[in-house]
């Protein structure tokens, strides 16, 4: 009989050493020894994505900078995860999207229960330095009961993960590409008319923003639950 | 071939606006104009906008009279709702409101227009300012802001912030008051009272000595408008809109706001942004009226509590049952912040008041609601059409600067007939012409407003542009 043994890697991040298994993520690591890294398309529970890039660390060697959810830890390596540098590309990409679509905290339903609103006043953007690109989007309010605002998306995918990982409805998907890309319902149908969805209302709840939020909400009263998702994780890790 | 004079930004106003006048060549005033300059544009860009948002949106149009609107938005949002507010609901909403209508008094009376009654209409333009009341009439001053903080502090105690609170939401508010607010409040109301009744008396003190003003400022015979309660007393949250004429006759009234475009019919003049709305049945511009807290005095018949009454009472011994001078905006602003007050400690003493059932909630049933309250200066109508999944289509509103347009313009030419005289042009002469308009209170967007000086240039040229005389003050 084989045992399979899991390798150990040691590194240092941010000049603290660390050990690890190797396979988990500099993310995972770093969190477990309560070293923050900020992170909007993240979410405990969903498959990875890696499309925000708040995430970006520096690793020693390397010019070039990675993502920290999806790069794994090798032996030696030396993680910097706060730099001026790595400062300057979070700002920035968090007025970048500001900057992609209307987000108007004052009058949003979640103002207040806003992580792009949290991350942004977290990182210090007080200015959007890049010019507003206005675009005309719409407000899907067909379902009875939640409403996708595509002004307020930052194409973090989370609804899409969660309806089809978790509810395995798949009602949720992305259309376009690049910037034009919007969050659609089964295939680009208005929301209420969709055959799958099964009105469970997670997505709304793991949607970081004023994006998906329940229909009836006034402003800043969107307040979204996430306590079930490591929940359901756990449980659907217990019956494998 | 005649002169214009423009006086560019209006001081001591609440927002942007410039007045022009023209005179003939023997420097006789031939016309006036008061421009409303700022667009904004509120009405297009809610389209397509949920309508739970638009309380805190339209909220966003003023802020020094954000509560107004967002009064007159909840109200609309109820009817498109068709909900009955929770009892305890509407006291909460009233008790917001009245609060924002001393606040709003005050600044329009201590900060903005005592200068011109304390340091007179020809005062050293460095002096007859907030801070040059400050130095003369401290204790007055003092009375002023902290009026004015009085109201501020019960809008943040309900709504968690003085400026745009979230908490007006449609079908209710959001959350209940609580014994320890209820209380906070209460301990503050002989104080505001006082300071109330002192600014009384010195408005008794000076009011005398502007016999000419009183008798130019927007002085002649127009209709009245505002909301009356079911039996006729002063009401600034709901109830009757009642249209009167200059005898204080009831000439129209209608109760449920969907009427509102049988009554009122807008204008649109191209000096300014201001739409210019007139009463329909009478024609533009024949159907002028005034809206506010002298037009809201007219058309009551009592304010219903005993302090505001008294004064009333001698308003009306000593100036008839319609005054017809907009120079009494002052004296009528401040026995509404007398009855602001009273109204306050009633609403607090209700039984009821602590009750948590403050909203109701529904879908939208209609694609059509109408919303229409005081705001301090005026009645204020919000008018709604959304979709079958509750989206804004369609918005129309009615700010209550715009009702007293007619007036405020045909008031500025009646004072620039009096003082101007076009070959020479001096301070107060000038100061008039916009003391006229500080009457009215205008909120021509709040958004910008300026306390004290604005640079001010106005010069006045001939026929072939040579310049006759200057008038700097920056």
């Amino acid at each position: 009989m084989s045992v399979m043994t899991v390798q150990s890697l040691t590194l240092k991040i941010d000049g603290k050493d660390v050990s690890c298994q190797a396979g988990q993520t500099i993310l995972e690591v770093a969190r477990e020894h309560d070293i923050e890294i900020p992170t909007l398309c993240w979410l405990d529970g969903l498959t990875l994505w890696g499309g925000c890039r708040l995430c970006v660390v520096e690793v020693a060697g390397s010019p070039k900078l990675f993502a920290a959810c999806g790069t794994a830890c090798a032996e030696g390596m030396e993680v910097t995860t706060n730099s001026e540098r790595l400062q300057k590309y979070r700002k920035t990409i968090v007025e970048m999207l500001f900057s992609e679509r209307n987000h108007v905290c004052a009058v949003c339903v979640s103002n207040g229960h806003c992580e792009l609103q949290s991350m942004a006043q977290k990182l210090g953007v007080n200015h959007v330095h890049l010019p507003y690109r206005y675009p005309k989007l719409t407000v899907d309010s067909s379902n009875d009961r939640f409403r996708l605002d595509h002004n307020r998306c930052i194409l973090c995918t989370r609804c899409v993960r969660v309806c089809g990982e978790i509810e395995g409805a798949h009602t949720k998907d992305v259309k376009g590409r690049g910037i034009n890309s919007q969050i659609i319902n089964d295939l680009d149908q208005p929301w209420g008319e969709s055959e799958t969805c099964t009105g469970c209302a997670k997505c709304v709840h793991v949607c970081p923003t004023g994006a998906l939020t329940e229909r009836g909400t006034a402003v800043a009263e969107m307040n979204k639950k996430r306590q079930f998702l490591p929940y359901l994780t756990l449980m659907r890790e217990n019956d494998k | 071939m005649g002169k214009t004079i423009t006086i560019e930004g209006v001081t001591r106003i609440e927002g942007h606006a410039r007045i022009s006048i023209q005179v003939d060549d023997k420097g006789k005033v031939q016309d006036a104009q008061f421009h409303v300059t700022q667009f904004r544009g509120f009405e297009k860009f809610v389209e397509g906008r949920p309508y739970p948002e638009m309380p805190s949106v339209m909220a966003r149009i003023c802020g020094i009279c954000p509560v107004s609107h967002l009064m007159a938005s909840a109200k609309a949002c109820d009817d498109l709702m068709a909900v009955e507010v929770p009892e305890t609901g509407v006291k909460l909403r009233k008790l917001m409101n009245l609060a924002q209508l001393v606040q709003s008094h005050a600044l329009s009376f201590f900060h903005l227009s005592s200068p011109d009654l304390i340091f007179g209409m020809d005062g050293d333009p460095k002096l007859r300012n907030i801070f040059g009341l400050i130095n003369k009439r401290p204790e007055f001053a003092k009375d002023g802001v902290l009026l004015r903080k009085f109201g501020q502090e019960i809008i943040a105690l309900l709504g968690g912030k003085k400026i745009h609170p979230a908490w007006v939401v449609p079908g209710g508010v959001s959350a209940p008051l609580t014994a320890e607010k209820r209380e906070t409040i209460l301990a503050s109301i002989p104080d505001a009272l006082a300071r109330a009744q002192r600014g009384l008396e010195s408005f008794h003190e000076v009011a005398e000595k502007f016999p000419q003003e009183e008798e130019v400022f927007a002085n002649f015979p127009t209709m009245f408008a505002g909301l009356v309660t079911p039996s006729g007393g002063l009401e600034h949250y709901d109830g009757t809109m009642r249209f009167v004429d200059e005898n204080a006759k009831t000439v129209a009234e209608f109760s449920n706001p969907k009427f509102y475009s049988d009554f009122i019919g807008e204008a649109v003049e191209n000096f300014s942004y201001l739409k210019f709305p007139y009463f329909k049945p009478k024609g533009y511009p024949e159907g002028i009226y005034r809206v506010g807290p002298l037009a809201r005095l007219v058309v009551a018949e009592r304010c219903g509590t005993p302090l505001a009454d008294q004064e009333l009472a001698s308003f009306r011994a000593k100036l008839g049952r319609a005054p017809q001078s907009s120079f009494h905006y002052h004296w009528a602003r401040l026995i509404e912040i007398l009855y602001g007050i009273e109204t306050i400690k009633k609403l607090l003493e209700d039984p009821n008041i602590l009750d948590t059932r403050v909203r109701s909630r529904a879908r939208p049933n209609r694609l059509e609601g109408v919303g229409i309250s005081e705001a301090p200066r005026g009645t204020l109508i919000h008018h709604y059409k959304i979709d079958d999944n509750g989206q804004m289509r369609w918005a129309n509103l009615i700010i209550a600067t715009g009702h007293n347009n007619l007036a405020m313009n045909r008031g500025v030419r009646q004072v620039a007939e009096r003082f101007v005289n076009g070959h020479r042009l001096n301070e107060g002469m000038l100061n008039r012409v916009e003391a006229v308009i500080r009457c009215f209170d205008p909120c021509l967007s709040c958004s910008t407003h300026a306390l004290g000086q604005m640079p001010m240039h106005i010069e006045l040229r001939g026929p072939g542009g040579e310049l006759f005389d200057e008038l700097r003050r920056s």
